[in-house]
């Protein structure tokens, strides 16, 4: 169990952490309601579930303020639901229908809001990169200070267009965290068998790009690096590494039956790191909650997600007429 | 002597210029290298130096004119003790008689009948052996079976064959082709990559030129877009641009098409974008015994391949001759069911369709004659028009999207070579002109579907 005393930890209220606690629960419970429509063929194709990752998405966006944008990959309903979007349009969209985020037209892997600053969702590992630095090109050419978060995988990190990326990125100041969720795995091919390089935030170096690895396990950690990150961004000192250090509990994606690994070491990282237990055990510690309480917040959130899950089973298909719809502008 | 200066091309495709500025005046020794004048382009102010020496002894066109043809003298050079006047004044120029000429020549490409592309098989002839002898022992396997079978056997008969990609080795393929492979071949053949499509694409296409034979596993063809320049540029072109010295013999190979339920990014038919393609040859198996005897053709072929599978297909099984040594020959298309009302042409999963509405338009008493393609670079035309001048009618099936699709091409084949024949327009079954969308009930919409196939028949067949 991770060892931060809540003593250890300036600057953090009790509403704060107990804020994190929740968004990272219902990101958790969510997630399992997923993997249990899923299996009932309610939800079809790729679905990626962020279980285990949760503090990273949680932190980050605890670093972030109105206006600031973010976009990750088809490992996305994390991103989502930690921005503020609506866990039952997340849902419905998951299952195909009306009330989707996307009217039922992109799935798992492609959802978007616009008012949220949420811009995908997308299935083209390494695609998403460049797509977040012009997010930020966009913001420093009409002139105010938001940043943009483009999250990516360690798979990601191997892709050429990444770096085509960080050199425009550095080259005129962009305000963009890259955020490279390690999650140790690509699919099945682990860290060690992708790249020799030991770090990835370091490879930014060589274009002059700023950086830190920090524990995607610990959600104060991830918000002090995010903090960080997002004053260099708004100082205008261009943009910024953040290799956040994680793990996923599940599969890829539901499909994988994930022989690259022991059940021993996801058990380890369940029982020693798990970023919600850190929380609850800070709460409880700290005298900030009562087991009572966190029931009581376990409840709650077991009903947003029961509420998304009816909702998502209840909308109906779309018309059939959206076919046709939704092709150009 | 005298030299004429003629007004320079200063771009590949500057016709005329401003003759902005003479930097030098009559009486002026010009050496080599010199900068005589200042020429305007369309796109910019370019300085023209002189190659030749002399001195300046007339200029022929004032700085400042405007609309100066290349090549029109600007300006004469003499030797010393020469005088201008001794150069004759050029002769008006004349329209040249070349330009219609050329216009001429352009439509007479244009009525170029499509079967004498390089595309195509040997043209007029078609090949009507059987793909196995009659008798021939047969076993059943699915069609992922008879892809790993093709290429564990080629490996083992040539060891310059390796197999490259994300999770080909210890993940065994995300669609299990290369199970087993890494265990017989090794690492040093079967070879896991990070996920750098671009990368150990133009890496594989090197490999080529350095005598190996890869076969690139794309985990989905839709992952090969990041990769297109390296298969378009780099694979399709050298042959042709090292004037035949240097070869690229590669097979891309991974599932095409829509899967299930995958939405917009995942579910796409590349047929028709790598048949575009001259230098690349494009195979796309429907049965197992093609995909076996295909494939092994391919790896054994001295060109880039694309070799497109189907994921819904990986799991049907099929009749394959179980023989030692059996490739099928590109540009060799398969009649499947043969019939005198109307001709269907389809290919790689777009024949269940084509196959399933065959049966149950027999049952309506119309006979079609279901023919597959089996490869799109070549097209084996021969055995379609064949069919068209008996069936007079014709139906093609695919996936892809409608707008420059193979069943387009294929009727503008039809169209030139035996329009005499048609009693109907050809009519072309595609996936809908949308992205694929994630909902069950749409998705079904999008893709092209055996009901389609039978009313398109009947039709053409105005029943
Ligand atoms: C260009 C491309 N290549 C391959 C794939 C197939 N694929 C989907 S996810 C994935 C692994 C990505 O791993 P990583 O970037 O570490 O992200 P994670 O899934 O761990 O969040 C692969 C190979 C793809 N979607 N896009
Ligand atoms: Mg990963």
């Amino acid at each position: 169990m991770a060892t931060t005393k809540p003593a250890d930890i300036p600057n953090v209220s009790k509403d704060e952490l107990l804020g994190y606690y929740r968004d990272m629960l219902l990101i958790r419970r969510f997630e399992e309601k997923a993997g249990q429509l899923y299996g009932m063929g309610l939800i079809g194709g790729f679905c990626h579930l962020y279980i285990g990752q949760e503090a990273v998405v949680v932190g980050l966006e605890a670093a972030a303020k109105e206006g600031d944008k973010r976009v990750t990959s088809y490992r996305d309903h994390g991103h989502m639901l930690a921005c503020g979007m609506d866990a039952k349009g997340v849902m419905a969209e998951l299952t195909g229908r009306e009330g989707g985020y996307s009217k039922g037209k992109g799935g798992s892997m492609h959802m978007f809001s616009r008012e949220k600053h949420f811009y995908g969702g997308h299935g083209i590992v390494g695609a998403q990169v460049p797509i977040g630095a012009g997010l930020s090109f966009a913001d420093k050419y009409l002139g105010n200070d938001n940043v943009t978060f483009s999250y990516f995988g360690d798979g990601a990190a191997n892709q050429g267009q990444v770096y085509e990326t960080y050199n425009m990125a550095q080259l005129w100041d962009l305000p963009v965290v890259f955020v490279i969720e390690n999650n140790q795995y690509a699919m099945g091919m682990s860290v060690k068998r992708s790249t020799k390089s030991p770090s990835y935030w370091e490879r930014g170096v060589a274009y002059g790009i700023a950086g830190e690895a920090v524990d995607g396990m610990d959600v104060l950690a991830v918000k002090a690096a995010g903090e960080k990150a997002v004053a260099h961004c708004r100082a205008g000192k261009g943009p910024y590494i953040l290799e956040v250090n994680t793990y996923r509990y599940r599969g890829h994606s539901m499909s994988d039956p994930a022989k690259y690994r022991t059940r021993d070491e996801v058990e380890k990282m369940r029982s020693e790191k798990d970023a919600i237990e850190h929380v609850r055990e800070l709460l409880v510690q700290g005298g900030h909650a009562t087991d009572d309480d966190l029931k009581a917040i376990d409840k709650e959130i077991k009903a947003v997600v029961n509420e998304s899950a009816e909702f998502a089973k209840e909308s109906p298909e779309p018309d059939v007429s959206e076919l046709w719809t939704d092709i150009y502008a | 002597m005298a030299t004429q200066v003629l007004m320079p091309a200063l771009s590949p495709t500057m016709e005329e210029g401003t003759l902005a500025k003479w930097l030098v005046k009559e009486g002026d020794t010009v050496t080599s290298g010199m900068v005589m004048a200042e020429i305007e382009t369309d796109k910019a102010t370019m300085e023209f130096e002189a190659v030749d020496e002399g001195i300046m002894g007339k200029i022929l066109i004032a700085e400042g004119t405007s609309g100066v043809k290349v090549n029109t003298p600007i300006a004469v050079l003499v030797e010393e003790g020469e005088s201008a006047d001794d150069v004759e004044a050029p002769a008006e120029e004349k329209a040249p008689e070349g330009e219609k000429a050329e216009a001429k020549s352009d439509a007479a490409h244009m009525d170029k009948p499509a079967v004498t592309s390089p595309a195509a098989p040997v043209a007029g002839k078609r090949d009507v052996s059987p793909d196995w002898p009659e008798g021939t022992k047969m076993k059943t396997m699915t069609v992922r079976e008879a892809l790993r079978e093709a290429m564990a056997e080629e490996m083992r008969g040539n060891d310059k064959v390796f197999v490259m990609g994300e999770e080909v080795g210890e993940y065994e393929g995300a669609y299990k082709i290369t199970q087993g492979l890494l265990d017989e071949f090794g690492p040093k053949r079967v070879v896991d990559t990070p996920i750098t499509e671009h990368g150990f694409a133009g890496l594989a296409v090197g490999a080529a030129f350095g005598g190996l034979n890869p076969v690139v596993e794309f985990m989905t063809f839709n992952f090969a877009m990041q990769a297109m320049d390296q298969i378009v540029n780099s694979a399709a072109k050298t042959l042709y641009m090292s004037g035949g010295q240097m070869g690229c013999p590669i097979v891309f190979r991974g599932p095409n098409g829509a899967a299930a339920r995958v939405g917009a990014q995942h579910s796409q038919d590349y047929s028709a974008w790598y048949a575009h393609i001259p230098g690349l040859k494009v195979v796309i198996p429907y049965s197992a015994a093609d995909a076996k005897g295909l494939l092994k053709q391919a790896i054994r072929d001295p060109n880039p391949v694309i070799f497109l599978e189907n994921e819904i297909m990986y799991g049907r099984s099929f009749e394959v001759p179980d023989v030692d040594d059996f490739t099928i020959p590109f540009g060799k298309a398969r009649i499947w069911r043969e019939g005198k009302d109307v001709t269907i042409v389809s290919f790689g999963i777009g024949m269940t369709y084509a196959l399933e509405a065959a049966d149950k338009l027999a049952e309506e008493g119309i006979e079609a004659e279901v023919i597959d393609l089996r490869t799109l670079r070549p097209i084996d035309y021969e055995t379609v028009l064949e069919s068209v001048r008996k069936t007079n009618r014709c139906v093609t099936v695919e996936e892809g999207f409608p707008v420059g699709s193979i069943g387009n091409h294929i009727s503008a084949t039809i169209m030139q070579q035996a329009f005499d024949y048609l009693d109907a327009p050809v009519i072309n079954l595609t996936g809908k002109d949308v992205p694929m969308p994630y909902a069950a009930n749409l998705e079904k919409l999008a893709l092209v579907t055996t009901a389609e196939v039978i009313e398109a028949v009947k039709s053409v067949c105005y029943r």
